[in-house]
């Protein structure tokens, strides 16, 4: 029989389904002739390795240094293959932000006999014990984005009594574990895209002052992602297809939330068939408005990206910068109606020059379908 | 000693040492292999009390800096000696950012960052001294925008620092509150020394020159702190800033003409007053009005109440700049006077009077010439209308703000 290592090889683990209770497929990219093979392989291969279900540990969940290595939180059956243990349970966002094209597994965990509070606007409020985890993988080649994906770094955002901790974990060349970063780090990637071309760049492991550098409210850390309007949406679960909060709710996770049909909900910023408004702004909100919002590190400027900001001075429209300085591009509006060339907003989205990109962390590489749409949805405000 | 006396001086002992009230250790931080992140490691790690003593040397670094720990002191070889160079920068908007409270920034200098060269952000207590900030290749549109960059925060104190070729300000307080700038160099940046959105702030004993403009009082609209007011600028030389304006278009530094030396625009209260002002070939003072259309009901785009006097004028005002210096110089004539208002008042106030503690005063000394352009009239009345040069008719005086006290200053 094969070992897992050697079939790890030539068998991503970002394909690769999980099965807890929610049991799910934690990625866009999954093969279903696949399926069943790489769940007997990797059953069998789990009763040979690990006999035991690990669970997660709310000792290192809670400690006061984090663990150096990302297996002693025990968030996963099976690290490699990003398989989540009992109770840790995967999700997607409507509209996720961009990392360099990073593919991303996002899972959270809710101690036994606790939930977190819906809140109609903000993240809801996770009681104290409780991890967000999110792994970014590249995969050699982006028209098979299923396969030989490289795992790069675990973020975990860890619920402790004083408050969210952010801990990033570097992977190693083996891919059998992730080991603490505190200082960040920068990882070489070569790739190839969609079109078939090769992208090579460095991309960075934020160090953990760059965590809060993006999730901060009112100075403290705070998450990002689990916000109602962007995990209103189906997942893929192994039991069937579900909508994410009400699969929430039912895992007793969550408690407070509407039915999904009276909860609010952010397009994916990807659905041509969606409002073109919506789904700008759904992009402007997931990418610019941790920053650009009333409580967060960009409050200064007074440009303000949420989803629900209503002024249009506040999200840009004809209002000048304060601070821009280079990153003006020598144009006068944050977005000038019908004139993406005109707005500093492209300029800046358009980049990927330090001191001019915006986000300022997180993207080395440009994004060409976002910058599409955006310029459409500049062109059309009037 | 009873038992529970004892816990209890131990309790408060080990309270006084947890809290920070102990210096807890000197972390050192010397250049060589692996600085880059030994550096990030111990401002990440640092425990409040501790110092993070930086050794001399260059330290090249590819991503901004960050402190996020309260009662942190981060303290260099000298502002020559400990060189922390942003040239080979990839990321982050800045090459230092602050966002703790009473942290002291000293003796070290931040050269060639791709944005911001020091910002704090929401610190209370925050100390930037005896730092240099410089983009090493003098004056340049692709420059940094802001030098040493306190914003949103509280009791700033900005002591004997240099900054040069900012392609906005070199000292750049923004919407901040209880600010001291002093014993400080601003040269070959577009500004000098700006003080924007901010309340309580004095500004004295400065040198700024070979800037675009020396000295810039601003408030600007569309942002969540506005109404800028109770502003000393006193005791500086502002000399010879000639410099042509490399300020990117779209920011507001831009419409700055070269040779300008002290610019109030909108704001409070503002006091300028003992300064040396020389070369500054557009004009020594001006005092105007937010010139752009904007939309917002809590603006003030008039500046309320200013006071200018006992300064000393030499050269000045025989080349005024660009857009602003041809408008003032097609009223003023060539040279320029010394200080120019732009006139403009709001139009109910134009049909009746200015509040008293709203209007412009000038005390200077004999010779000392002046212009009111007049615009508003230039608007009201296009066929009638002409600048007022009458100084003595500014005459008067308004109540000057208590000097600013900061916490961490209490000593100087």
């Amino acid at each position: 029989m094969l070992t897992f290592e050697a079939l790890h090889s030539f068998a991503p683990p970002s394909v690769l389904p999980d099965r807890t209770e929610g049991g799910n497929v934690g990625c866009e990219h999954r093969r279903p002739s696949l399926f069943a093979i790489w769940f007997l392989v990797i059953l069998l291969s789990l009763v040979a390795i690990q006999p035991a279900r690990a669970t997660p540990s709310l000792d290192a969940i809670l400690a006061e240094k984090p663990p150096k290595l990302l297996s002693e939180y025990g968030f996963f059956d099976d690290l490699s293959a990003q398989k989540p243990a009992a109770g840790v349970v995967p999700f997607q966002l409507n509209t996720p932000l961009f990392s360099d094209n990073a593919q991303k597994l996002r899972f959270v965990f809710v101690p036994d006999g606790k939930a977190a509070t819906y809140d109609e606007t903000e993240a809801f409020a996770f009681p104290v014990g409780s991890a967000l985890v999110k792994t970014f993988a590249f995969p050699a080649d982006y028209r098979k984005p299923g396969e030989n994906v490289r795992l790069i770094e675990t973020r975990v955002l860890l619920r402790q009594e004083s408050g969210w901790q952010a801990w990033a974990y570097l992977w190693n060349a083996e891919q059998t574990n992730a080991s603490l970063k505190i200082a960040g780090a920068k990882v070489d990637i070569a790739t190839v895209t969609a079109d078939g071309s090769p992208l090579a760049f460095t991309y960075s492991v934020p160090n953990k002052n760059q965590c809060k550098g993006c999730h901060a409210f009112n100075g403290s850390i705070a998450p990002l992602g689990p916000k109602a309007r962007n995990l209103n949406g189906d997942f893929a679960y192994a039991g069937g297809t579900k909508n994410q909060l009400e699969q929430w709710t039912a895992l007793k996770i969550l408690s407070g939330a509407p039915a999904a049909s009276a909860a609010p909900k952010a397009p994916d910023w990807r659905d041509a068939s969606a409002p073109l408004d919506g789904r700008a702004r759904a992009w402007l909100d997931v990418n610019c408005a941790h920053c650009h919002r009333r409580e967060g590190p960009a409050s200064n400027s007074g440009l303000f990206l949420t989803f629900g900001e209503t002024d249009p001075v506040a999200y840009g429209v004809l209002k000048r910068p304060v601070a821009a300085g280079r990153g003006s591009g020598g144009r006068e509006f944050d977005i000038k109606p019908g004139d993406p060339d005109g707005s500093i907003l492209m300029y800046r989205v358009e980049s990927t020059e330090a001191g001019v990109m915006m986000p300022e962390l997180g993207r080395h590489i440009g994004d060409p379908q976002a910058v599409a749409l955006l310029r459409q949805w500049i062109e059309g405000l009037h | 000693m009873r038992p529970s006396l004892l816990r209890a001086v131990c309790a408060v002992f080990l309270a006084g040492v947890s809290t920070g009230a102990v210096r807890a250790a000197d972390i050192a931080v010397e250049a060589g292999e692996g600085a880059e992140e030994r550096l990030v490691e111990a401002l990440i790690m640092a425990k409040p009390g501790d110092r993070v003593m930086i050794g001399a040397g260059r330290f090249e670094l590819t991503e901004g800096l960050s402190l996020d720990v309260d009662d942190v002191v981060v303290k260099g070889a000298g502002q020559d000696a400990t060189i922390l160079s942003f040239k080979g920068q990839t990321g982050s908007g800045e090459g230092l950012l602050v966002t703790s409270d009473r942290v002291v920034l000293e003796d070290f200098a931040v050269e060639d960052t791709k944005g911001d060269g020091v910002k704090s952000k929401g610190s209370d207590q925050i100390t930037f001294r005896k730092l240099r900030v410089e983009w090493t290749n003098g004056p340049d549109a692709k420059n940094g925008a802001y030098g040493v960059y306190p914003v949103s925060s509280k009791n700033v104190l900005i002591d004997a620092v240099t900054v040069k070729g900012a392609a906005d300000a070199g000292i750049y307080v923004g919407q901040s509150e209880n600010i001291v700038v002093r014993n400080s160099r601003a040269e070959f940046n577009v500004a000098g020394i700006e003080i924007e959105n901010s309340f309580k702030a004095d500004v004295y004993k400065n040198t700024a020159t070979r800037n675009t403009g020396g000295i810039l009082v601003f408030d600007l609209p569309n942002l969540p702190v506005q109404g800028g007011h109770d502003i000393r600028v006193f005791d500086n030389d502002v000399i010879d800033n000639d410099t042509p304006n490399f300020a990117p278009k779209g920011n507001m530094v831009a419409i700055v003409p070269k040779g300008m030396g002290i610019m109030v625009m909108a704001n409070r209260n503002v006091h300028v007053f003992g300064n040396r002002l020389d070369g500054n070939a557009t004009a020594h003072v001006l005092i105007a009005a937010y010139p752009n259309d904007y939309e917002d009901d809590k603006y003030m785009f008039v500046p309320r109440g200013v006071f200018v006097h006992g300064n000393t004028y030499g050269e000045g005002g025989g080349a005024p700049d660009g857009e602003v210096g041809k408008t003032i110089s097609d009223v003023s004539g060539t040279p320029v006077p010394d200080i120019v208002w732009d006139g403009v008042t709001r139009i109910p106030e134009y049909f009746s009077w200015t509040a008293a503690e709203n209007r412009v005063y000038i005390d200077e000394a004999e010779g000392t010439s002046f212009v009111n352009l007049k615009m508003i009239s230039q608007l009201m009345l296009p066929w009638g209308w002409w600048p007022d040069t009458d100084i003595a008719g500014y005459k008067g005086s308004l109540p000057e703000p208590a000097p600013v006290k900061l916490p961490q200053d209490s000593g100087a």
